[in-house]
């Protein structure tokens, strides 16, 4: 499955990279957060458990706050406010 | 994040256990000689389980470092390599280490540029490819593929690769008295091992500081503190430096009204150390699991009376794919990479290929088959442990590769297989182990796998973002 970008609302974006593997991930999620606005918030949808840790510590450290993570048979979903 | 188990999972975990259970009991009660291959698969278990708990992959590295800013893998490993470097010296001091130290040169460097962009392309190192086949990932399960078919053809390859062999290396290759059989005049691998590699000088940081490598003073100040503590400590301080203390000073003066000081330096030096808890425990658990695994090897090596698992297996009446030394593939620690060659070049012989007129499988490592050879039983349980853990974590998710991530997969493990044999190893191989037991030729893999990353990740940059420019191209972003 192709990367894909979608807008869901207003100020909401998603990122599916599901089936994508270190580092697509985690890079695809850094540059959809230096596109959109401050506030907006971006789901990313992915399916690389290392991911996760990468993802978490990339928006700790640029001061963007996941709101809501969601493991579910080994895909995740993370809700990043960007700061 | 709550994370819901299935049943499944768990009754599927204890198969996985209850099979490597099996092997061991049955095979040991054939002959007690099968202990020897059950220490190596029960210590491949567990590196699967470090690996996967921790995400423990020397890929993700300095790629997250210079992709996305996150250092919680750099920690790990060196944490790791640290770790590993005390059991190790304490090991050597007794005089049971299994360790031998390789060749030092430039040719080391070169080949872990190879390996580092090969690395970082496939999505994991030969490691990180295990684990998360273990987990399930198509992708890495064509990544060892490619590494495992490239290493048994490249190792083997003459032809128009003898054009790109010095006439000096060619000269010193056939003066080594290696016997007929091997043919060392012909084919690259043999001519750059024999004519080159090993008239490189072989040196630990003890030995270049006048310490004997196995007295507690040569093991633990010359190889453990200024071969491993003092350069994995700069290595942390410089990824401290460059890439955690700005945002650190940046959260710390929301809080703090007076100027940051040195204290606040270290307390945030510490924070990164512990940031990623997981990635800590994962490399604490390895670093004592790769000493005990040398300890436990040459313990049973005295036991049994034999230097090589070679003899053990012949004793067996296995002597099928033995090299014409009497060896096969017995490191004695943790390896990766010359297990997948030689699972491969044992298919390729039996497909009627004569690929045993080389050092690398005919004079060395020889190639037994699968089933009985110590260190395929290793991976092959080191995938089964990251299954065991990803599975009690519900992170097991069968993955088919997209085309797109199979080329990169293909095109990522042939330049980590060409890497590995340059080098002679991987980023365990060659890095991890060599490092973590003062060999001067680990950092130097190191320092080229540290460029290959940064190449690989100037490259995905680019790649990622022509993607995205398409795909955000009609949004007003």
């Amino acid at each position: 499955m192709a990367m894909s970008f979608a807008k869901k609302e207003e100020g909401v974006y998603t990122l599916d990279v599901t089936g994508y593997v270190c580092p697509h991930p985690q890079i695809y999620t850094k540059k959809a957060l230096e596109k959109i606005q401050s506030g907006d918030t971006l789901e990313v949808v992915f399916d690389n458990p290392s991911s996760s840790e990468s993802v978490s510590a990339m928006c700790d450290n640029n001061g963007n706050e996941i709101v809501e993570k969601i493991s579910d048979g080994g895909k995740y979903t993370f809700k990043i406010v960007k700061g | 994040m709550e994370i819901i188990v299935p049943r499944r999972n768990v009754i599927w975990a204890y198969v996985i256990v209850g099979f490597f259970s099996l092997i061991s009991v049955m095979t040991f009660a054939i002959h007690e000689y099968y202990i020897y291959l059950s220490a190596y698969l029960w210590f491949g278990f567990i590196y699967g389980m470090c690996l996967q708990y921790g995400r423990f992959c020397f890929a993700s590295a300095f790629r997250d470092l210079f992709a996305v800013g996150v250092p919680r893998m750099v920690v790990g490993i060196m944490i790791a390599t640290v770790l590993f470097a005390v059991t190790s010296a304490l090991v050597a001091a007794t005089g049971w280490s299994t360790f031998h130290a390789a060749p030092v040169s430039i040719h080391a460097a070169i080949a872990g540029l190879i390996f580092g962009v090969g690395m970082v392309f496939a999505g994991g190192c030969a490691s990180g490819s295990l684990y998360k086949t273990g987990e399930g990932n198509g992708v890495s399960m064509l990544v060892i593929l490619s590494i495992s078919i490239t290493q048994s053809l490249f190792v083997d390859w003459g032809g128009i690769l003898n054009k790109f062999v010095p006439n000096s290396w060619h000269e010193s290759a056939l003066q080594k008295g290696l016997p007929d059989s091997i043919n060392v005049g012909d084919g690259f691998i043999d001519q750059y091992l024999a004519g080159y590699v090993w008239d490189q000088p072989v040196v630990t940081y003890a030995q270049s500081l006048g310490m004997e490598d196995d007295t507690l003073a040569g093991a633990m100040l010359g190889n453990g503190l200024a071969g491993v503590l003092v350069p994995a400590l700069l290595i942390l301080v410089a990824v401290y430096f460059f890439w955690v203390r700005k945002n650190y000073a940046r959260k710390l003066s929301k809080e703090k009204t007076t100027a940051i000081g040195i204290a606040d330096h270290l307390r945030g030096f510490w924070g990164m150390v512990m940031a990623s808890k997981r990635t800590s425990i994962a490399g604490l658990l390895l670093g004592i699991a790769c000493g005990l695994q040398m300890f436990v090897i040459e313990g049973l090596r005295m036991k049994f009376g034999v230097k090589n698992a070679g003899t053990i297996l012949v004793r067996l009446g296995h002597d099928y794919g033995i090299s014409a030394k009497g060896t096969v593939f017995d490191p004695g620690y943790w390896y990766v990479t010359t297990q997948e060659a030689q699972w491969v070049g044992w298919m390729l012989q039996k497909l009627g290929m004569n690929n045993m007129d080389n050092i690398y499988f005919g004079w060395v490592n020889g190639i037994p088959s699968p089933a009985i050879n110590p260190a395929d039983w290793m991976s092959v349980a080191l995938i089964g442990g990251a299954a065991v853990m990803a599975l009690l974590h519900g992170e097991f998710k069968f993955k088919a590769p997209t085309m797109e991530l199979a080329l990169w997969a293909i095109i990522g493990g042939f330049l980590m297989g060409i890497g590995s044999r340059l080098a002679l190893g991987c980023n365990i191989g060659a890095f991890f182990v060599r490092t973590a037991n003062g060999d001067m030729s680990g950092w130097l893999f190191g320092l080229g796998m540290i460029g290959g990353a940064y190449i690989g990740v100037k490259f995905f940059n680019w790649y990622t973002e022509r993607k995205m420019a398409s795909e955000m191209a009609g949004f007003d972003l």
